[in-house]
């Protein structure tokens, strides 16, 4: 008899990816300025870094947030007991304050409707269970967080169809797409249950425009499905077009008193916007009762620490402090952003128009030895072993065009990142010039391969000179 | 005029969310609602309802506040900067691995280093509710079975059944025996299972256990590893209770009955373990699996991801667990006090006229009131417990939201309230039971 489940068997946990794989190389040979400055530089991993002094400075000027006391008082007792699911009121209350502020407080959110779980790794689970059955199906707009397959799938047994999205329209999410992706799941006989999107974009760091969201809502009324929005890089919009939340699309095209009000359910968390992925904050924001009702009982299977959560709610709650944490970090997070994309292009690879996240979606179609995936990997290894750098192929975000690539730029030091462009860049003139080298000996062969390295040099001779002038 | 608003249905939500295996309707819940809405209060509400349903421990709560006042710095996510952020960024599933390494050998402390625990296998999850849903995940395929003695923990109905679709197979127990497992009543749960063409993956046994607050003899254990090797099946033992035996040498583990034949064939034991009872920490949500079995320990621990403890209560409990001096002395004196309580339960019971089970562990008894039922069926023991909880105002829990099979028996927490509390509420046991006489007498 077969000894452990299939779902312990099978390999829908999805750590065989790339995106993981890529993360244990790293962890054999981690970077580190003073002790392995050769080893590589992790930039496959989405975390924010850049403004851990303010809550320092915070934590150090509050200490009885961190300390289990309240006024002066002593409530460890109290704490160390609550393990009600419906959560600390007062956290509760606090962080639907602050979503409401990212929003810029055009929407408010009542905390009765707020579910906490550990992370949203948890949220989007959870909404999964309480929304599809096995083999239910949900769409997802490609490319997309790799964690998903593992989230939305394994345990619960649904499916994901992509939404294809490409470059020729920035991959935005069309009409087309999306009809094409339900009749594909018709195809495959599977029963689609909804959209998830993630708001901004996990992994192209841009946030979806209204236009966008207005036909979602058209799409997921005529299809009397769900739409979940995970919006858990809400608070990382460093540009201009400024977030807009479902939300806010919801009350503005007069959806409130219609079923659909009922169907669209957000995810949020605190690991992104606040860089506090350690201690596993998230949360499902949903107008439907049964869905608030039904996904509070499953949050027993992972519920916040009071502990956690009683310091959050002390630093949510200081509005002033929160206020100047939001922008500050995202005038950092802006500043990085800039020398991420700047870097990249004076060596010839451009990024996509993002204004948000931690990462870029970087184009290095260019460099590939052929359009294809197995050249995408081709090119990964050689960045991963031999540049050094761990960033996340696009294959694994499930993309449909090879040569696109995630790279992070908030969970290192600035130093770091010019150290990672100066490796990048070093890649690229070389390989330019092998490809040059290897142009000259083979004068008669004009394979594509080498036309488009050929291209691509006089590109930045050309952009070099311009300079010069 | 008011205006009535229709409840629209809803559209398409899952099996899941709409069946109500999460088991919220049960009387164990019931009387939780009626204990909110009259909380007994001893300054406040003196006449109010005496929560005596939630197994929680509060007797060593001084203990804790001493030592986080001593070392105030524990709390405040440790001392200096770099603390702060290399913590708050920690997100990796294996778990912090100081917090492992202390979560093993307090572990092995409290089973009085009678075994050995490896941080290497520990996977930390988020609570033992956790731990229990995970486990069953991995061991059983939707429409499989566990074999869970009855009676048992009625969340176990939710927490192994709901999302998983996994069934539970009871495990017959009744007093002849003093509620003690029998290979008999094993194997009349697996040909009941059989019968229903039902593949049994494994036994889910509680020890100590919970109702009824016995350690299971070590003879039993035995039998029962015997014939989860025999059937080929999985054994998780629940042991969230093992710091409350009130001797230590009269627990014995699992993990000891390995030992002792040298680790052979245990592939198929794991152990759940948690900080809930032991510690009186349920709000912080530290539960763990322990598991012989390589492939479950990688299985379980990418499966944490769902459900991970946070990295700030990690790093504190990391502190105070490996401080031998501190959980030594905690984990003598926590027994020490419960027994006073239990002793104090059952001399007041018994000196109403009510016998409990012999118990010797856990932060609750198992009381018989089966001579006060007319009839020995679950109605019966239902109107009682209505008796008891809006008139005797007393929250306990009936047997039948166990499960159990045999009607009139009752759990009663004791370490949830102060010493003042349980007094009043025996006296309030004491009058009903004089009463209750009177009225027969006449």
């Amino acid at each position: 008899m077969k000894f452990l489940s299939k779902k312990a068997t099978c390999n829908s946990h999805g750590q065989d990816s790339s995106y993981f794989l890529g993360w244990e190389e790293y962890e054999k040979n981690p970077y580190d300025e003073i002790r392995n400055p050769k080893g590589i530089i992790q930039m496959g991993l989405a975390e924010n870094q850049l403004s851990f002094d303010l809550l320092e400075s915070w934590l150090a000027q509050n200490p009885d947030a961190a300390g289990f006391k309240r006024n002066g008082e002593s409530i460890f007792r109290e704490l160390a007991l609550f393990q009600d699911y419906r959560g600390l009121p007062a956290f509760k209350d606090a962080l639907v304050q602050f979503m409401a502020e990212i929003r810029g407080n055009k929407v408010s959110f009542d905390s009765n409707k707020l579910v906490l779980t550990a992370g949203a790794t948890s949220a989007n689970e959870t909404l999964m269970f309480c929304l599809t059955d096995p083999g239910d199906a949900f769409l997802l707009p490609t490319p997309y967080y790799p964690g998903f397959d593992r989230d939305l799938k394994w345990r619960t047994g649904a499916e994901i169809v992509p939404i294809q999205c490409t470059s020729s329209n920035g991959f935005r999410i069309t009409e087309s797409a999306l009809e094409e992706a339900y009749q594909e799941a018709k195809k495959r006989n599977l029963k689609v249950k909804g959209v998830l999107v993630t708001n901004p974009s996990n992994p192209l760091g841009t946030t979806l425009s209204k236009q966008e969201l207005e036909l979602l809502l058209t799409f997921i009324a005529k299809k009397q499905i769900h739409l979940i929005s995970d919006e858990i890089y809400s608070g990382t919009v460093f540009n201009s077009p400024k977030f807009v939340s479902v939300m806010e699309v919801l009350i503005e095209n007069n959806y409130m008193h219609t079923d659909v009000w009922d169907r669209v359910h957000i995810v949020y968390s605190l690991s992104k916007d606040l860089g506090l992925p350690g201690f596993r904050v998230g949360a499902i924001y949903s107008n439907d009762e049964m869905v608030v009702s039904a996904a509070t009982k499953m949050s027993s299977f992972g519920l916040i620490s009071s502990q956690t959560q009683y310091l959050l709610s002390a630093m949510l709650s200081d509005k002033k402090f929160m206020k100047k944490y939001v922008s500050e970090n995202q005038k950092r997070l802006k500043k990085r952003h800039e020398m991420l994309v700047r870097g990249l292009k004076k060596i010839g690879i451009s990024c996509l128009d993002s204004n948000a996240g931690l990462f870029c979606w970087v184009d290095m179609r260019h460099l590939l030895s052929s359009n294809t995936f197995d050249a995408e990997m081709e090119l990964w290894k050689k960045i991963v072993y031999e540049v050094a750098l761990n960033i996340s192929p696009g294959s694994s975000c499930h993309c449909t065009e090879p040569g696109w690539f995630r790279a992070c730029f908030a969970n290192m030091s600035e130093n770091t990142l010019n150290i990672a462009i100066q490796r990048l860049k070093d890649f690229v003139y070389s390989s330019a010039r092998d490809s040059d080298i290897q142009n000259h000996q083979h004068s008669n062969n004009t394979s594509p391969k080498k036309k488009s390295f050929s291209k691509w040099v006089f590109r930045l001779s050309f952009n070099e000179r311009q300079r010069e002038r | 005029m008011t205006i009535k608003i229709e409840k629209r249905p809803t559209v398409g939500l899952s099996k899941v969310a709409t069946s109500d295996t999460h088991g919220e309707d049960s009387p164990y819940f019931a009387g939780w609602k009626a204990y909110d809405e009259n909380p007994f209060d001893e300054v406040h509400n003196p006449s109010g309802v005496i929560q005596m349903g939630l197994a929680e421990n509060q007797v060593s709560f001084d203990l804790l506040e001493e030592y986080l006042e001593k070392y105030r710095d524990v709390a405040r996510c440790g001392s200096g900067i770099s603390s702060f952020r290399e913590n708050a960024l920690f997100q990796d599933y294996h778990g912090l691995l100081s917090f492992r390494k202390a979560m093993a050998s307090f572990m092995e402390q409290v089973r009085g280093g009678r075994a050995t625990f490896d941080p290497d296998r520990v996977v930390i999850t988020a609570g033992a509710t956790a731990a229990n849903e995970l486990l069953t995940f991995i061991l059983a395929d939707p429409g499989d079975a566990l074999l869970v003695p009855t009676p048992y923990y009625p969340g176990f109905d939710r927490d192994l059944r709901w999302r998983t679709d996994v069934k539970i197979v009871p495990v017959h127990c009744n007093n002849s025996n003093n509620f003690q497992v029998t290979p008999q009543a094993l194997e009349e749960a697996y040909k009941e299972a059989e019968s229903k063409n039902i593949k049994v993956k494994g036994v889910l046994i509680t020890n100590p256990s919970n109702p009824f607050g016995a350690t299971v003899q070590r003879l039993v254990l035995e039998e029962i590893v015997e014939f989860v090797t025999r059937k080929n099946i999985h054994l998780v033992s629940d042991e969230i209770y093992s710091g409350s035996a009130f001797c230590c040498s009269e627990f014995v583990s699992i993990a000891e009955i390995l030992e002792s034949r040298n680790y052979m064939d245990s592939e198929r034991v794991h152990i759940v373990y948690s900080l809930s009872k032991d510690l009186g920490l349920p709000g912080f949500r530290v539960g763990t699996i322990y598991s012989y079995n390589d492939n479950v320990v990688t299985t379980a621990r990418r499966m944490s991801s769902f459900t991970l403890i946070s990295s700030q209560t990690q790093q504190l409990l990391a502190s105070m667990l490996s401080d031998e001096t501190f959980t030594q002395n905690y984990i003598k004196t926590n027994r020490e006090r419960l027994r006073r309580r239990y002793e104090m339960i059952i001399d007041g019971l018994r000196s109403a006229g009510i016998e409990c089970l012999k118990g010797n562990a856990g932060l609750f008894c198992w009381m018989n009131l089966s001579p006060l039922l007319e009839k020995p069926t679950k109605d019966c023991e239902l109107a009682v417990w209505n008796t008891i909880l809006h008139e005797v105002k007393l929250n306990i829990s009936p047997g039948s939201s166990c499960h159990c099979s045999e009607p009139g028996w009752f759990r009663v927490c004791f370490a949830n309230m102060s010493e003042n509390t349980l007094e009043i509420a025996l006296k309030r046991i004491h009058d009903f039971m004089e009463t209750r006489t009177i009225i027969q007498k006449h």
